[in-house]
């Protein structure tokens, strides 16, 4: 069983819930601009939002190792992790255009930006975590 | 405007996930992320029911860019997919990205269906 964020006392858990609320609205400020830069066209790839998430994974991968390898901030990994990277990056909207290209007649599309997101995403956290060890070590 | 309203729904969305990972996803090695995998689904769904509806912009941004979009997350979906390989539990690691995926794709189907 996971440590209960809820015991009374429990300092370091209530800043870690506040770190990452500060990182999500850091993060998913950061995804909303990107969107608002990078309109998707009816019917086409969504590029913001795929391009979001890869790059979101590929840095939540350098992340792990360098926090694991190295002394950091308690709150380090709350705050960029979960709160930046983790709001930076969203499955809903991902899941949701899918199925609306797939509703629209664009099933092709739609697969290709289920697969490719998936293998993208998983890929770069991959790399990410290589990158990282060979720094780190 | 808009902004405050995404960073409303982001300060909510975001703790919310955090405290599911704390509460369902098992610390031991090779298990299934179950916190993730929680929100992932559920943040599918409540943004297929606010965009299916005739939503007001405003909604549009607190539940769904802010607070679907921070609860939600594909980073920490891809880094234990890649942990879960490396812990040798590879089967389980692509049921858990691949499932996440279909029943995310199910749940944003059936919001959409239900908001309309």
């Amino acid at each position: 069983m996971p440590e209960s964020p809820f015991v009374r006392g429990h300092g370091p858990a209530v800043a870690a819930v506040a770190a990452v609320a500060a990182g999500g609205v850091v993060g998913s400020l950061a995804r909303w601009g990107v969107a608002l830069a990078l309109p998707p066209a009816p019917g086409g790839f969504p590029w913001a939002t795929f391009g979001v998430n890869v790059l979101g994974s590929l840095l939540m991968g350098v992340l792990v190792v360098v926090a694991a390898a190295r002394t950091t901030h308690p709150l380090a990994r709350p705050f960029l992790g979960v709160g930046v990277l983790g709001g930076f990056t969203t499955f809903s909207t991902f899941a949701v255009d899918a199925d609306l290209l797939l509703a629209g007649g664009h099933g092709a599309t739609a697969l290709a930006y289920l697969a490719g997101t998936v293998v993208a995403a998983v890929g770069a956290a991959a790399l990410g975590s290589v990158l990282a060890r060979r720094v780190t070590a | 405007m808009t902004a405050l309203l995404v960073a409303l729904g982001a300060a909510v969305g975001a703790p919310v996930r955090y405290l599911a990972g704390r509460l369902l996803t098992p610390a031991r090695a090779g298990a299934v992320p179950w916190g993730t995998a929680a929100v992932n689904v559920g943040a599918s769904f409540v943004l297929g029911l606010v965009l299916g509806g005739p939503a007001p912009p405003g909604v549009v941004a607190l539940v769904g860019v802010g607070f679907c979009g921070a609860l939600s997350t594909w980073s920490t979906l891809a880094v234990e997919t890649v942990r879960l390989i490396q812990e040798r539990a590879r089967a389980t690691g692509v049921v858990y990205v691949l499932g996440s995926t279909l029943a995310g794709l199910g749940a944003a189907a059936l919001g959409l269906a239900l908001g309309t």
